[in-house]
């Protein structure tokens, strides 16, 4: 594997929208050709080499290639926009779209991520050893189509909306999340070590929840199912169960109608 | 003006008779000219083709319907965003474009002229201002009637004269063009939780049936002598067995006949026929009743139609048959937005995917094109995606290259799911007409003018007609290797123009042109209880004002141009 290291050397004024950042845009190129690659800085095109020293070549494919991005990219956005391969660290906190659509291979971000990181992520791992933003793992903004594989580790917290429309895959965070978790989603899991808000849930039609911490307030759609012991991330527990939500549609497997479930440790 | 002379291109215009014969087609002062000077700018269109500007005569593509379509869909506006570019302003939208971006697909692709086919008469305002700002296109739009107050009240009296009086006065208000039937009755029944699914079943209330309005549309048509028909999306649209209320609906038109100055010759325009030519009784048993509307439409001469072609694409549904787009994110669970437009109509929008997986999509793909397959007269069938509906209008080239070529159609239906239920509930498997150039002219310029009684003005190349040409990089003496070359050739035009002025060169926009706004203004006798009645109804009823009704002015209509009718 190369390893391709970028360096922020010009902060942009405006925002930098930089989805050229991914092992797949780098794939076969040169630190010089990579320079090249354009960007836009608000609504004006721009080169990478304007904003960041670039160092190291790729590798022949995204799968062969890494890339360390350095210093202050907290105006950066969309870094590892669609990557299908290779690997991507994030040495500081970054800006909105963290790994949005991506498909496949690995992102660490070492600070923070801002809002939608991994919007529609379909595989691969994002792991985020700050906070994440809101809409984690989200569909875009008016689509029903959110996160259907892969994995996110926030070790930090995480905001609102996380899951929306979510589908398939896994979300861990270690802290606290805000209001709305998994809203109208129809697949995959959330798990959240610490404490939650309200509006669990809400309008989720498949999918579950998993909180560890407490509950804020809960949703009225979500009715209680008893008890179970489960293991979760290695860790066996008591969980009271929930299922719902019940203002919404369900679908029938073999006839038995599914719902979402909502698990709080005992 | 200047002036152009295209020379040695293949021209097809039927309006001629013209069939591919190497010919210079001359530009003066905006028209078609018999000859221009040596100071004209040549354009060399040697093995191209060239084409009158295509006419659109059925698409969504201005006012709030479609704008809803727009706010609450910015995942349409997700990757299909184009910077500024030369002339070009920034553009969004793959269902749902911008207007500017509609403006410049339309002229892309060697389209001029357009009709946006619902307008909600209480937001004609709106309607003229997105026509306004759609750029380069001729644009015109139909006025929605059939679930209209005063038509279902003086209808239900058989007063034709009254109800042709108010069409008049409603046509001028919102700068109209034509009569525009959706879903007749059905949309106001669905105010109380109903729906027309038949031509015979009541409207609540108005104790009226679709039979009723429909008919009376036609003669009130006729009586103003309106340059297009009675434009009608009937009953039932979309759900299995619906072919027999769509041949109920046809039948209605029998005993009528044509009266106008400007050529026409229908008296009644059936829109997006793929979704009103299903048999069956429900989506597993879903089958192709083309043949039997067809066969219909074939025989009777006073009808014309077009295609509503499914595309296979992710799209947004929108129609005025509100009760329909309800039943829709029932099937789909999708987002629906729904409007009531007090006295007059209503709306509702659901995104759809037409996915080629799906038995029920591809089925419908097949219908769509077993239509215009099975007419044996182009001049009154033409190409249309109901845009958005069935696809997106940036498909007609796509959908071009599956008429035109079997083999093209061959590959799609391979690569179906469900192959074998497409072949056994559809005869698409057995179709080997392709569609030639001239009869491509015939469905999509020279025919829907013709219907739209704007055959003296565009649709063909006789001087004197307007210089809307269309030159595509397609050469017809060569054999086609591949039939995406066709669906490339018609995606990008050589060279358009509109009215005389150059605006797509090398398939980049080189102007806005000079866009008009088309509407009919007809002149009827006073007719003093029908002005009474609308201004009761404005007083009673409206939640506006009569003088903020009208769409008035520069504002709204910059650049007008009406086709005057005299019916006192
Ligand atoms: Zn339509």
């Amino acid at each position: 594997m190369e390893t391709v290291t970028i360096t922020l050397k010009n902060a942009p004024a405006l925002y930098l929208e930089a989805d050229t950042i991914s092992p797949d845009a780098f794939a076969g190129k040169t630190a010089a050709k990579i320079a090249e690659l354009p960007v836009f800085e608000g609504n004006v095109p721009s080169t990478l080499g304007k904003y960041f020293e670039v160092s190291g070549d790729a590798g022949a494919t995204a799968a062969d290639t890494k890339i360390i991005v350095k210093g202050d990219v907290k105006k950066v956005k969309y870094i590892g926009f669609k990557m299908t391969a290779g690997e991507l660290v994030i040495e500081k906190t970054a800006d909105q779209y963290v790994g949005a659509w991506m498909k496949g291979g690995k992102i660490l971000a070492r600070g923070d991520v801002g809002a939608f990181a991994a919007t529609a992520m379909k595989g691969g791992e994002l792991v985020v050893e700050g906070n994440a933003g809101n809409y984690l793992g989200a569909a875009y903004r008016g689509d029903w189509r959110g996160m259907s594989g892969g994995k996110i580790l926030v070790k930090g917290n995480a905001g609102s909306d996380i899951g929306m429309y979510m589908l398939g895959g896994e979300i861990v965070v270690n802290g606290n999340a805000d209001v709305h978790v998994m809203t109208h989603a129809e697949g995959g899991k959330t798990i959240i070590k610490g404490n939650a808000a309200s509006k669990l849930g809400g309008q989720m039609v498949d999918g579950t929840i998993i909180i560890f911490g407490s509950i804020e307030v809960m949703m009225p759609g979500f009715k209680p199912n008893g008890e179970v012991e489960l293991e979760v991330d290695g860790t066996k527990a008591k969980f009271a169960h929930f299922i719902g939500d019940m203002g919404e549609r369900h679908k029938k497997k073999k006839g038995v109608v599914v719902y979402g479930n909502l698990y709080k440790k005992i | 003006m200047s002036e152009y002379i295209i020379k040695n291109g293949h021209v097809f215009d039927p309006v001629q008779g013209i069939k591919g014969d190497k010919k210079d087609i001359a530009i003066k002062d905006g028209k078609i000219a018999d000859k221009v000077s040596s100071a004209a700018k040549v354009i060399d269109a040697a093995g191209k083709t060239v084409m009158a500007g295509a006419v659109e005569i059925h698409a969504h593509i201005a006012g709030p319907k479609v704008n809803l379509g727009r706010i609450y869909r910015p995942e349409d506006k997700l990757f299909s965003c184009t910077p500024t570019k030369g002339m070009e302003r920034m553009g969004g939208g793959a269902s749902i474009p911008t207007t500017f971006k509609t403006g410049y697909e339309y002229a892309k692709m060697g389209y001029t002229t357009a009709m946006e086919a619902a307008m909600p008469p209480l937001f004609s305002r709106h309607v003229h201002e997105e026509i306004r700002d759609t750029p380069i296109i001729d644009e015109a739009a139909f006025p929605v009637f059939g679930n209209n107050w005063f038509v279902l009240e003086y209808l239900k009296n058989q007063e034709i004269e009254n109800t042709a009086a108010y069409c008049a006065w409603l046509l001028k208000a919102t700068k109209g063009y034509a009569i525009k039937v959706v879903n007749p009755g059905g949309t106001e029944a669905w105010g109380w939780g109903l729906n027309c699914l038949t031509v015979n079943d009541p409207v609540p209330y108005f104790d009226i049936t679709p039979a009723e309005i429909i008919r009376g549309l036609i003669e009130a048509n006729e009586y103003l002598g309106l340059p297009h028909s009675m434009h009608i999306h009937p009953n039932n649209l979309g759900n299995p067995g619906c072919y027999e209320t769509t041949l109920d609906t046809l039948k209605l038109a029998e005993g009528y006949k044509a009266k106008n100055k400007f050529g026409r010759e229908q008296v009644l325009h059936l829109t997006h026929t793929q979704f009103h030519s299903y048999g069956g009784t429900n989506w597993g048993d879903f089958e192709s009743k083309a043949k039997e509307v067809t066969d219909y439409v074939n025989a009777n001469k006073n009808i014309t139609i077009d295609t509503g072609n499914v595309t296979l694409d992710e799209t947004t549904t929108m129609t005025a048959d509100g009760p329909f787009e309800h039943h829709l994110t029932g099937l789909n669970h999708l987002k629906w937005a729904n409007v009531d437009v007090e006295l007059e109509t209503a709306a509702g929008v659901v995104p759809y995917i037409y996915s080629p997986n799906i038995s029920v999509c591809a089925i419908q793909w097949a219908i769509g094109l077993e239509i215009p397959l099975l007419m044996k007269d182009p001049m009154r069938c033409y190409i249309t995606t109901d845009h958005p509906n069935a696809g997106p209008f940036t498909r007609y080239p796509r959908v071009i290259k599956w008429l035109m070529s079997a083999k093209a159609r061959e590959t799609q239906i391979n690569a179906f799911k469900h192959k074998d239920k497409v072949l056994s509930q559809t005869a698409i498997g057995t179709m080997d007409r392709e569609i030639s150039l001239y009869e491509l002219a015939q469905m999509t310029r020279a025919g829907p003018a013709k219907s739209l009684g704007l055959s003296g003005m565009c649709g063909g190349l006789a001087p004197g007609m307007d210089a809307d040409v269309a030159v595509y990089n397609f050469n017809p003496e060569k054999p086609v290797a591949n039939p995406d070359d066709i669906e490339k050739a018609f995606s990008r035009c050589a060279a358009v123009f509109k009215s005389g002025v150059q605006v797509v060169s090398n398939g980049d926009i080189v102007s806005n042109g000079n866009k008009r706004t088309l509407w009919v203004n007809v002149k009827v006798k006073d007719n003093p209880q029908v002005t009474r009645d609308i201004k009761e109804k404005f007083i009673k009823y409206y939640s506006m004002t009569q003088n903020n009704y009208e769409a008035l002015g520069h504002h709204f209509i910059p650049n007008p141009y009406a086709l005057e009718v005299d019916a006192t």
